[in-house]
């Protein structure tokens, strides 16, 4: 049975392509060792690193096992309070992605469905559309979740702001990236939009809202993937470069950037491990699933198509 | 423009209270008063909208709520720094991606080509700040050869602080600036690349080919000016681009320049400086765009003759 | 010594799943002043041999044996060599003019790079044999023209400016790969003509690639016609369309739809060649039971009156400016009338109109003035709103491109079932299925192709699921845009059968657009011609083509190529 399903997805060209691509292979792996590990981030990790009674602060600034003065215990060292690398890298880690996914997730919904709809009506309505994506393309996404954080550090109280944070840094990255998918969906509509299939249902009588989410929506899947992949890592960077900044997710639930930003101030002082190795956790992250959707845009584009 | 200018006046009045960031939490209600009088919030919206864009054409953005300055001041201290910055990283990002785009999307299967790619993808991987972080520890905690922060020894032209003038000065560039354009840089090798593969499958190459061109002069005259079009239009978003990731830059290195300036604003809420940064980099952007048009125009008959005959 | 000779020429290309022979043991020779066409269906590898003859096989496929001469030299596979023959000893052209040239460096540019390329000539020189090549090949005002830059070209002009890149080293063999396929019939007469003319006044050989058996009938000496990469007759032009020895060729030949009389059905060769007649549709009464029956009434159907397009949104603002002179009309003034029962054909070029015609009948694009009346119903209100519940999906289509007509995400069976669904929203899931029976059994399908994709098919089969879908509404009147054009011509005649059937057994009334003139011969009773958007001439079938009378029509009629001119 499953070497059968094995077998027809071998079969199809995109699962040839995904066997035979040992990057792809990689990648994926290791994009789906890091998912779990922060998904099941209580089993994994050795300590909680925001239950106050395992921290010690005597513990603070161990170096990883194999230096000198390492401690068994905390294979990777600790920070500045004495709490666990490799645990607070896996709990990090899952802020990152939670504020990853989420914040493509809505960037994604809000970009395709204004992509398809703008395509697919035109007129003044796709005019406005596109002008507004247009514009915010423009703004660099740092730039947009930067304002977006400045004004909602203005609007929200303080005391809410931390309770918020994390919203707001999702509601951010989100609507920063939403033109990248509405461009690419608009784009690919208007291509189904002429296609016959599409006249054909329209003279048959179908209303425009199957026409577009049953007809044209599954036909554009592809490309809005790939956006979607590059875009989680890009989501990602931008929350930990945010945190990084000290405009990201609060101290009290830190994220990959916010481990870095702390670890950056002992740089000097040779306590080198409190930044590195967030920070190639997170390029590790990143780069695998960049490396996923660069596999991706190669195989799902049939003019490159190598055979 | 417009647009811009309006978002941040509407963020100077009705976001926050200027005047209890002016006066703090337990001023007197006289003092409010008075406050609210100076700064002319009493009138209506459009007389203060107005005055509000009449003080910007002036250069007058205001006073800034946390450092108790003119903002006008305060941005013109810090402009030349992020610009410098900015081109320099600009120039580096788009010849040397170019250089490389074109090269991988020839010789698409060499190794070369191969290793230039993973690298590349490697650079979109990593986040500004954590180039940074590598190269500092590297170059100036390890090797201890380059400085870790700060512009240097700058020379004051008056209306202008360059440190290009000096080997200190220079020196402090070289870090901040490979940086800022490293992330750029990938992006233009993988457009550059992407557009040239595309362009050599055509069929004008195909029929290039069958006229016994050389291979030479289809890839580097046929192909690359094809391929070329659109490296005008990244420069204008990578030069927006690069003023964004200029913040992360900048405070990762120190460097006294507008970003540092407005990550601190967004930190303390100081509005002021805010409003007038975004008037700053859309300005700046507005130019890029109607630079990039023009250069358009010269480039691509197609465009040009549309114009000329409608 | 012949100008070409190939010898047991092998070319496959190896994929994932198989190797796929594009060519096996072809062997031909060619001399001066000989045009050869080399005729086939889609995939029967006759432009994998004119890439193989410049050495420009795309990957992965590569020549696996056998030998190419030029005046008896055997060419080399290097690309250094080779590079010296393209364009010097062969000129090649392509199918595309639109796509052939370099749209950023002037025509100028792109003859004197190749001339000097090849010719030991200075700027100057060159200049001077650019400009005389333009004027060989028929654009007028070269001096000028010469520094103007593709896209100021129009597409037949453009193909003479690809000629005359052709042409530029004085090269002994011309290569033309479908160079007038896109191109409108009296642009391709014209090239054709460029051709032969050449052709005799530079003493040249010319290997003509088509699928198109009047250009073969019009241009060449001689022939050959491939499958399957295999060469299956060759031999004098006159002899094999005359007298077809071969399976294949007989095929080709007689499912040609004949230019100068109208037959009933198309004759078809079965594969073990056989002549037969009747072909496709076994109908079941069934669908007949289900509709009702019903009689032709020959009344009229649809009026057509005075409806006209203007495709520029902004002049649609002001309904002043329609008269204006410079808006260009897709649609001027045009109005006909359609009977039931009857098939009427509308034929014209590229820019004709037609297809907007029939886009505007079916509600896709709304007329800028005028009005269209189903079963004397107005189909559009006065805010120009297409009422598609006046015609109650009885206006059905059938479109030109096979390859996108159908969801690639859908199963066939939904495909079916989304009409009969739309219009019987209390449909049994029993007499759901029994329909969608009926309606594959009718155009000839199996059964279990509803349980696939439409990628699973051939651009015939995919024409008779989009045929199904169409009947699918129980429609009375078909508009079929260009049904055939993307096939084969041995489909195409299927296809044709197949419309003709259904309509004599549905009682249908159809609206048929072809540009090609034979094709809407053996389809139609009446013809409107249009040109640019008006209306040249409208008569009966017979009449329009015995005794044309607007002087557009017979030109059209004068230029189509005919396969009988040879007979």
């Amino acid at each position: 049975m499953i070497k059968k399903t094995f077998n027809r997805m071998y079969d199809t060209d995109i699962g040839y392509s995904f066997f035979n691509s040992k990057i792809a292979i990689i990648s994926s792996t290791v994009f789906f060792i890091i998912f779990l590990c922060s998904f099941f981030a209580g089993l994994v990790a050795p300590y909680n690193p925001f239950d106050p009674a395992s921290v010690s602060l005597m513990d603070a600034f161990t170096p990883p096992i194999w230096s000198d003065g390492g401690s068994s215990s905390f294979f990777l060292g600790t920070d500045q309070q004495g709490r666990d690398m490799f645990s607070t890298m896996i709990y990090g880690s899952r802020i990152s992605l939670i504020v990853g996914f989420a914040s493509i997730i809505f960037a994604m919904l809000l970009g395709v469905f204004l992509g398809v709809t703008a395509g697919y009506i035109g007129g003044r309505y796709e005019i406005i559309v596109m002008r507004i994506t247009d514009v915010q393309l423009t703004i660099p996404t740092i730039l947009m979740a930067l304002l977006v954080d400045g004004i909602a550090r203005a609007v929200i109280s303080r005391s809410m702001h931390d309770e918020m944070a994390i919203y707001v840094l999702i509601f951010a990255i989100g609507i920063s990236e939403w033109p990248q998918f509405a461009r690419v969906t608009r784009a690919s509509t208007l291509v189904e939009k002429n296609k016959e299939y599409v006249s054909a249902s329209r003279i048959i009588g179908l209303s425009n809202v199957l026409i577009m989410f049953k007809h044209i929506l599954p036909n554009i899947l592809r490309p809005i993937l790939v956006i979607a992949t590059i875009g989680l890592a890009l989501a990602i960077i931008t929350e930990s470069t945010l945190s990084f900044l000290g405009v990201g997710v609060p101290p009290t639930t830190p994220s990959l950037g916010t481990l870095i930003r702390f670890g950056n101030n002992f740089l000097f002082s040779g306590e080198w491990w409190i930044t590195f190795f967030p920070a190639i956790f997170l390029v590790i992250l990143a780069l695998s699933i960049n490396l996923l959707g660069d596999w991706m845009r190669d195989a799902l584009n049939p003019k490159l198509k190598k055979r | 423009m417009f647009v811009v200018a309006f978002v941040s006046f509407s963020l100077f009045n009705f976001v926050g209270d200027p005047v209890n960031s002016m006066t703090g939490e337990d001023a007197s209600d006289e003092r409010r008063a008075e406050v609210r009088e100076v700064l002319g919030l009493n009138d209506p919206v459009y007389v203060q909208f107005s005055r509000f864009i009449g003080n910007i054409v002036q250069g007058n953005f205001g006073i800034s709520y946390q450092l108790k300055r003119e903002v006008s001041d305060l941005i013109g201290e810090r402009l030349p720094a992020t610009l410098e910055l900015v081109f320099v990283s600009a120039m580096l990002a788009i010849i040397i991606g170019t250089i490389l785009g074109v090269y991988t999307g020839i010789h698409r299967d060499s190794f070369l080509s191969n290793v230039i790619l993973v690298i590349s993808l490697a650079g979109v991987s990593l986040p500004t700040f954590i180039i940074g972080i590598l190269l500092i520890y590297l170059f100036s905690v390890i090797l201890g050869i380059l400085p870790s922060f700060g512009r240097g020894e700058v020379t004051d032209l008056g209306f202008w602080t360059t440190g290009f003038l000096t080997t200190s000065g220079l020196k402090a560039l070289i870090l901040p600036s490979i940086t800022l354009s490293l992330f750029q840089m990938t992006y233009v090798i993988r457009l550059v690349r992407a557009e040239m593969m595309e362009i050599l499958q055509t069929d004008y190459i195909k029929f290039a080919r069958a006229r016994g061109i050389k291979n030479n002069t289809i890839n580097y005259k046929h192909a690359l000016k094809n391929g070329l079009i659109p490296v005008i239009t990244i420069t204008g978003i990578n030069i927006g681009t690069l003023i964004a990731f200029s913040i992360i830059t900048e405070t990762v290195f120190q460097w006294p320049g507008m970003g540092s300036l407005f990550i601190n604003a967004v930190y303390f809420v100081d509005i002021p400086i805010m409003s007038a940064y975004m008037i700053m980099v859309a300005f700046i952007f507005v130019m890029i765009n109607f630079i990039v048009d023009i250069t358009y125009y010269f480039i691509d008959p197609r465009i040009r003759l549309k114009e000329e005959s409608s | 010594m012949s100008l070409l000779e190939i010898k047991d020429l092998n070319i496959s290309y190896q994929t994932r799943k198989e190797t796929i022979v594009a060519s096996r043991d072809v062997n031909f020779v060619l001399e001066r002043g000989e045009i050869l066409g080399i005729v086939g269906e889609s995939g029967s590898g006759k432009s994998t041999i004119a890439n193989a003859i410049i050495n420009l096989i795309d990957p992965p496929g590569e020549i696996t044996s056998g030998l190419i001469k030029i005046d008896g030299n055997e060419l080399q596979n290097k690309e250094e060599i080779i590079q010296k023959i393209r364009g010097k000893k062969i000129g090649f052209v392509f199918q595309d003019p639109q796509t052939s040239l370099n749209p950023l460096f002037k025509i100028k540019d792109q003859l004197i790079e190749t001339i000097k390329t090849h010719l030991n000539l200075s700027y100057e020189d060159a200049l001077k044999k650019s400009i005389n090549l333009l004027k060989e090949v028929g654009i007028d005002n070269a001096e000028k023209r010469i520094e103007d830059y593709p896209h100021q070209f129009s597409g037949g002009m453009r193909q003479r400016v690809v000629i005359a890149l052709a042409i530029s080293c004085e090269p002994d063999l011309i290569i033309a790969d479908e160079p007038t396929t896109a191109l409108d019939v009296s642009i391709q007469f014209q090239i054709l003509e460029l051709l032969k003319e050449l052709t005799k006044k530079r003493n040249l050989g010319v290997i003509i690639i088509t699928h198109d058996m009047g250009v073969i009938a019009e241009t060449t000496n001689k022939v050959i016609v491939m499958r399957h990469g295999l060469i299956v007759e060759q031999g004098n032009t006159k002899d094999l369309l005359t007298n077809p020895k071969s399976t294949e060729a007989r095929s080709l030949v007689i499912s040609v739809p004949p230019t100068n009389k109208k037959i009933d059905r198309f004759k078809l060769i079965s594969p073990e060649g056989k002549e037969i007649t009747s072909s496709s549709a076994n109908l079941t009464k069934n669908i007949i039971k289900t509709w009702g029956i019903r009689e032709n009434s020959n009344q009229k159907l649809l009026k057509v009156s005075k409806i006209t397009k203007i495709f520029d949104d902004s002049s649609l603002s002001s309904s002043k400016k329609i008269n204006d002179e410079i808006a260009v009309k897709a649609v001027n003034d045009v109005s006909f009338e359609l009977f039931e029962g009857e098939t009427l054909g509308l034929v014209g070029e590229s820019g004709s109109g037609k297809s907007t015609i029939a886009k505007i009948i079916t509600g896709l694009v709304r007329p800028t003035v005028g009005e269209i009346e189903y079963n004397n119903l107005s189909l559009y209100d006065k805010r120009k709103k297409y009422q598609i519940h006046k015609s109650r999906g009885q206006i059905q289509m059938i479109f030109q491109d096979p390859y996108s007509s159908l969801n690639p995400r859908f199963k066939v069976k939904d495909i079916i079932a989304e009409p009969i669904k739309f219009f019987q929203k209390n449909i049994s899931k029993q007499d759901l299925n029994q329909n969608i029976f009926d309606l594959i059994d009718i155009v000839g399908m199996t059964r279990q192709s509803l349980d696939r994709y439409p990628h699973e098919f051939s651009g015939g089969q995919r024409q008779r699921i989009s045929i199904a879908r169409a009947l699918a509404t129980r429609p009375r009147l078909l508009v079929c845009d260009e049904p055939t054009s993307a096939l084969d011509v041995s489909i195409q005649a299927q296809i044709l059968n197949l419309l003709k059937d259904i309509q004599d057994e549905l009682h249908l009334t159809m609206l048929f657009i072809s540009h090609d003139l034979p094709v809407i011969r053996q389809m139609c009773n009446r013809i409107v011609v249009l040109k640019n958007g008006l209306v040249c001439e409208t008569n009966d079938t017979e009449k329009l083509f015995n005794e044309p009378t607007h002087s557009y029509t017979k030109e059209l009629i004068r230029l189509m190529p005919k396969i009988e001119s040879l007979v």
